[in-house]
Formats: C-alpha cells, sequence, structure tokens
C-alpha cells in the first residue's frame, strides 16, 4: 500500500493499483396515490393484515385490473422532473416468478415500452461541486405483498396489503462513481419526488427503496460483472453497501478470482453484504406483454397539461434563492432539499437580511427542532416571528446575545419576539448617555485596574466592556460600549 | 404441420417445467417436447409474412386502455379473500415457511 496516494471518494487502493467502482441504482418509488395501480383497493399503510385487498390484488380468476389514472400523471409528471423522454404510447407486461406474496405468479410491470424514457439530473457533492447522472428509465409496475417469517418456527405469515401498490421504478445509467454520489443521487430523486408531490420519499415506511448494482474496474478498463444489493432504506446503508461490497470485489479480483454476477443481501448488523441464496433461474422473468392490459397511450396536449402543474423545482429555487437574498450556493442547497424549508425560509425571509436569516434558520432553529425532535411543519416559531426576530436585530433592537435568550423563549412560549421582548424589557441600550452612565459607575467601582489598564496592561479593556455589558443585563450596544469606553480611557 | 427445426428439447421442458412449478411425468417428456415444437413452429409460419409496414395491433376495436380515477372503492374483504386459503391466522394467510 502506498500511503502517499490521494484517493479520490470511490477509489480503492488494492495490492495491485487503484480500482475505480461503477454504480447504477435502480430506485423504488410508492406513488401517493389512494388507492391501488390496478384495483380500487387502498394503498395506505399500516392496516390490518389483508383489509386493503380486493379480489384483484388476490389474484382472483375472472377478475381484470383497470389502471388508476393518478399514478400515470404522477409517472409523466416524475419523468418531466427528470428531464426525461415521454413516451405517448408504454405497454405492461407480466414479469413471471414464484412467491408466497405474489398471488399472480408475476408482477405487471413495463418491460420493453416504459412510460419515460431517458433523462438526467444534477446532484451536489459535500464539496459544493455538482456532476449529473444520467437516468436510463422508469417504469410503473406492481409491488409485491409482505411475508412475515418471524411469526413460527415452521410457517411463513402473508398480508397482501402491500400487493398491487403503484410503483415506479426509476433506473440510473451507471454514471455513479462512489458511495457518496450514490448518496447525494437518492437524495436528489428523493427531494424531486417530494417536491412534484409523487411519492412521499419516506425510506422508513419503505416507500423509497434502492436497489444498487456495483462493480469494480481499473481506469479506462471495460465494466466489470457487477452484483445487485436489494432493498436498502436507508441512505447510510446505501453508502455503507457499496463501500463494502467494491472492497469486496476488489479482495476477489486481486487473489485472481471471479466475480459472479448474483443478487445480494445487506446484512445491517455487520455491515457488510452476502449472496442471496443460489437461484440460477432467478432472472428468467419470461416477460411478455399482458393480455389484460391495451398499451397506455396519451396525446402530447395531456402531457403539456401535466407540465403545467409542474412546481418549481430545487435546482432552479437554488439558484433564485442565491440571487434574491444573496446566500451562499450550499446555504441554498439546505435550504431547497425540501420543499417547506424553502417555503419557510422564504416567508421568514421576505423583507428581511437573507444572510442572517439563513443563519438563523440552518444553525439556530434546525438545531432547535433537531434537539427537541419536532419537524418544521411543527415548529413552534413561525416563519413570520422568525422574520420578526431577525428584524429586531438587523434595526438595532437586540443584540444578537440577548436574541439567543429571545428565540429560546420562542421555542417554549410561541410568543412573537417583538412580545417578549417588550415584556421582558429586552431592548437594546443604544443611548450615549445611559451607557455613560454605567460606564462611570464601572470606572469609579475599579479604580485599581483602570490604574493598570492606563499603566499598560491593555488586556484590561475586555474585562471593562464586560463589566458594563453585566451591568446592563446584556442590553447595552456592545459596538457603542467599545467606543464610548475607548474615548473615555484614552 | 411439421416443423422444420426443432427449437424445444427435453432439457428445456425441464427448465421451463421447474420454473412453472410443474411436475412432468418423464414419460409424457417426449410429447410434449414434440407438440411445443408443433405450436412454436406453426406460430413461426406468421414469419413469412411482410410486415415491415404494419403498426402493431393492440385491439381490433379501436378500444383505448380505460382509466380509473384514484377512488379507494374496494377493500375490507378480508374474510372473502381469506375464504379459499389452505390456511389462515388473525387475518394473514399461513403458508409453509420461504425464507432466503
Amino acid at each position: 500500500m502506498n500511503e502517499s496516494i490521494n484517493l479520490k471518494p470511490g477509489q480503492i487502493n488494492g495490492e495491485k493499483g487503484i480500482w475505480e467502482m461503477v454504480i447504477g441504482l435502480e430506485i423504488h418509488a410508492q406513488i401517493s396515490s389512494k388507492s391501488k395501480l390496478f384495483s380500487g383497493a387502498s394503498a395506505s399503510f399500516g392496516a390490518e393484515a389483508n383489509s386493503n385487498v380486493s379480489l384483484v390484488d388476490a389474484a382472483m380468476p375472472g377478475m381484470l385490473p383497470v389502471i388508476n389514472e393518478f399514478c400515470v400523471e404522477q409517472a409523466v409528471k416524475t419523468g418531466l422532473a427528470l428531464n426525461a423522454k415521454i413516451n405517448n404510447v408504454s405497454i405492461f407486461d407480466r414479469k413471471n416468478y414464484f412467491y408466497a406474496d405474489l398471488p399472480q405468479g408475476y408482477q405487471i410491470s413495463q418491460f420493453t415500452k416504459p412510460i419515460v424514457g431517458e433523462g438526467e439530473i444534477i446532484i451536489d457533492l459535500d464539496d459544493g461541486l455538482q456532476t449529473t447522472v444520467g437516468i436510463e428509465r422508469l417504469h410503473l409496475e406492481q409491488d409485491a405483498g409482505k411475508s412475515l417469517h418471524d411469526q413460527h418456527p415452521s410457517k411463513s405469515y402473508i398480508d397482501l396489503n402491500r400487493t398491487g401498490v403503484a410503483l415506479m421504478e426509476i433506473v440510473s445509467k451507471p454514471d455513479i462513481r462512489s458511495p457518496q454520489e450514490a448518496g447525494a443521487y437518492v437524495k436528489k430523486i428523493r427531494s424531486i419526488l417530494r417536491y412534484v408531490g409523487a411519492c412521499d420519499g419516506n425510506m422508513e415506511e419503505g416507500s423509497l427503496r434502492a436497489d444498487c448494482n456495483v462493480s469494480v474496474r481499473k481506469s479506462g478498463e471495460e465494466f466489470g460483472t457487477r452484483c445487485e444489493i436489494k432493498n436498502l432504506n436507508s441512505v447510510r446503508f446505501i453508502i455503507q453497501a457499496i463501500q463494502s461490497e467494491a472492497e469486496r470485489q476488489v479482495e476477489i479480483l486481486e487473489e485472481g478470482g471471479k466475480i459472479n454476477q448474483e443478487t445480494r443481501l445487506f446484512d445491517t448488523s455487520t455491515g457488510e453484504t452476502r449472496s442471496m441464496r443460489s437461484k440460477e433461474d432467478a432472472h428468467d422473468y419470461r416477460y411478455f406483454p399482458d393480455p389484460d392490459l391495451l398499451p397506455l397511450e396519451f396525446s402530447d396536449s395531456w402531457v403539456q397539461k401535466i407540465r403545467e402543474t409542474l412546481p418549481e423545482l430545487p435546482d432552479s429555487l437554488k439558484k433564485r434563492l442565491v440571487t434574491d437574498f444573496g446566500i451562499t450556493p450550499y446555504d441554498a442547497s439546505i435550504l431547497v432539499e425540501e420543499k417547506d424549508y424553502v417555503d419557510f425560509y422564504q416567508k421568514a425571509a421576505n423583507g428581511k437580511d437573507g444572510k442572517l436569516t439563513a443563519n438563523w434558520m440552518i444553525t439556530e432553529l434546525f438545531g432547535a427542532l433537531k434537539k427537541e425532535n419536532i419537524s418544521l411543519s411543527n415548529s413552534p416559531i413561525s416563519p413570520e416571528n422568525l422574520g420578526q426576530l431577525i428584524a429586531l436585530i438587523s434595526d438595532g433592537t437586540i443584540s444578537g446575545k440577548i436574541a439567543k435568550d429571545v428565540f429560546a423563549e420562542m421555542m417554549i412560549s410561541k410568543k412573537s419576539p417583538s412580545d417578549i421582548v417588550k415584556e421582558k424589557g429586552l431592548e437594546q441600550v443604544s443611548d450615549d448617555t445611559e451607557i455613560l452612565k454605567l460606564i462611570d459607575k464601572v470606572i469609579s467601582e475599579n479604580e485599581d485596574k483602570i490604574k493598570d489598564y492606563l499603566g499598560g496592561k491593555d488586556k484590561l479593556f475586555g474585562f471593562f466592556v464586560g463589566q458594563v455589558m453585566k451591568l446592563s443585563q446584556g442590553k447595552a450596544n456592545p459596538g457603542i460600549v467599545n467606543k464610548l469606553l475607548k474615548e473615555k480611557l484614552k | 404441420m411439421s416443423n422444420k427445426e426443432s427449437i424445444v428439447d427435453i432439457p428445456t421442458v425441464n427448465k421451463i417445467a421447474r420454473l412453472s412449478r410443474l411436475n412432468i411425468p418423464e414419460a409424457s417428456k417426449q410429447n410434449l417436447t414434440n407438440d411445443l415444437n408443433n405450436i412454436l413452429g406453426f406460430v413461426a409460419q406468421l414469419d413469412e409474412v411482410n410486415t415491415s409496414d404494419v403498426k402493431p395491433l393492440a385491439s381490433v376495436t379501436g378500444h383505448k386502455l380505460p382509466l380509473r380515477s384514484d377512488k379507494v372503492t374496494d377493500g375490507n374483504i378480508e374474510d372473502l379473500v381469506l375464504k379459499n386459503a389452505p390456511e389462515s391466522s388473525s387475518g394473514f394467510f399461513v403458508v409453509p415457511k420461504v425464507i432466503e
């Protein structure tokens, strides 16, 4: 190992040189519809077992699927937000496999002609850089049911509530080169889905999950054989799983071995991937067009109508926040992560110092909410009140230090900052004569130290400022105290 | 209707049977292989027609895929859904353990 080599993210320094990762992601996003993709049963989460199941979902003979218009709209809307080609004609295929939670024996999916074709998105990396990731396709498909294996020693319990719920599978091109980029990609897709309203992006409840295809190669060489890590439901696990899988592959290749193309699972307790029981026929899905469903067709004008309902998307909003409010691109990228962050910020910063508002929102408000485990939508401090606090700081009514006390009070009492300032008499004292009175008092009480200061102990100046501030209970304007004290002690 | 070339052999029949979870008696495999080849040969005659200018036809009636609005109109029929299940418990289907 050569210690002096500076590795880029996604590079692995092996015994026999530097390897790079090639990563592609398949994201499964549950569409935020009320009912399922092909049946009128509820798509809600957490209902009693098998209560959200229609006879279509249970695959009873003779039942016919009828597609949900809202789900089609959301797929098109998402496709437009991914700058992707919308296919006015797409086809539903049957993907055949046997599993206990798949009563049809096939999943209705789209294979040869998906509803959305190629597109691309820009992802933001930690160092402020951006990179583009290609989208291969987006298609509509049904989710499977849920199997519980821990209820009985020799039986599995099956709940079909999730069977037939609408998913969008978003497939990236193999453009991703590091676990960090993969994480940023998932965050960006999640953010876009939430802006568009197509998916709530809730990874804990499984509304958004990712399969990661990982291979390694020496720089400039052909793609290596890939492995697919299934069903990752957090950005942290995605990053860990890719890193550990790539390291595993490098080790095998450097020992002269070969990578088997296979499906692997990430074990969150060990942080490593392991092979799923080998299923040599697993990928032989024998797709064919679903004879129960005609091709899905729509007109350009229908697509145009949907385009007109698209909200302003994160990339454009980010640019606008930088231009309109003078904040840094980094702060802007944090604020556009979630739609409700931007909405809150724009209300709070309206007519105020944009930079100061961004600082207070990101550092103080987000910090306090995280500590209390409250979401922004339940914030005890309204955007109007945060804006008012910023105004009170900007116009000198209160100091930044007092503002922190007022902020803490706002978190508890939900009162407006001006009410708190009035009630507690916290207005900053900027009046010269008021402050001079305090300075005189401090001088008369500290005659010894004044002598030392005048004798050359410059460091004592800070002590005098502190005493004056203390005497004013923190309300004196520190700038004016400094100025007047300097004049007084010349 | 004899086929020009055999596409399906016994190993292919074994594979399809396994994927379809069908248990095919050894004695019927040769007949099934012949049947499949005959069917494929019959369908292969369509390849003789020049279809380069013909659009794929999904419906002879001109019907389009019907769409429904996003409303909950079904469900809450656990008893009906579970009625044919060989075994069920607390609203779940119960099957032999299927764990990876």
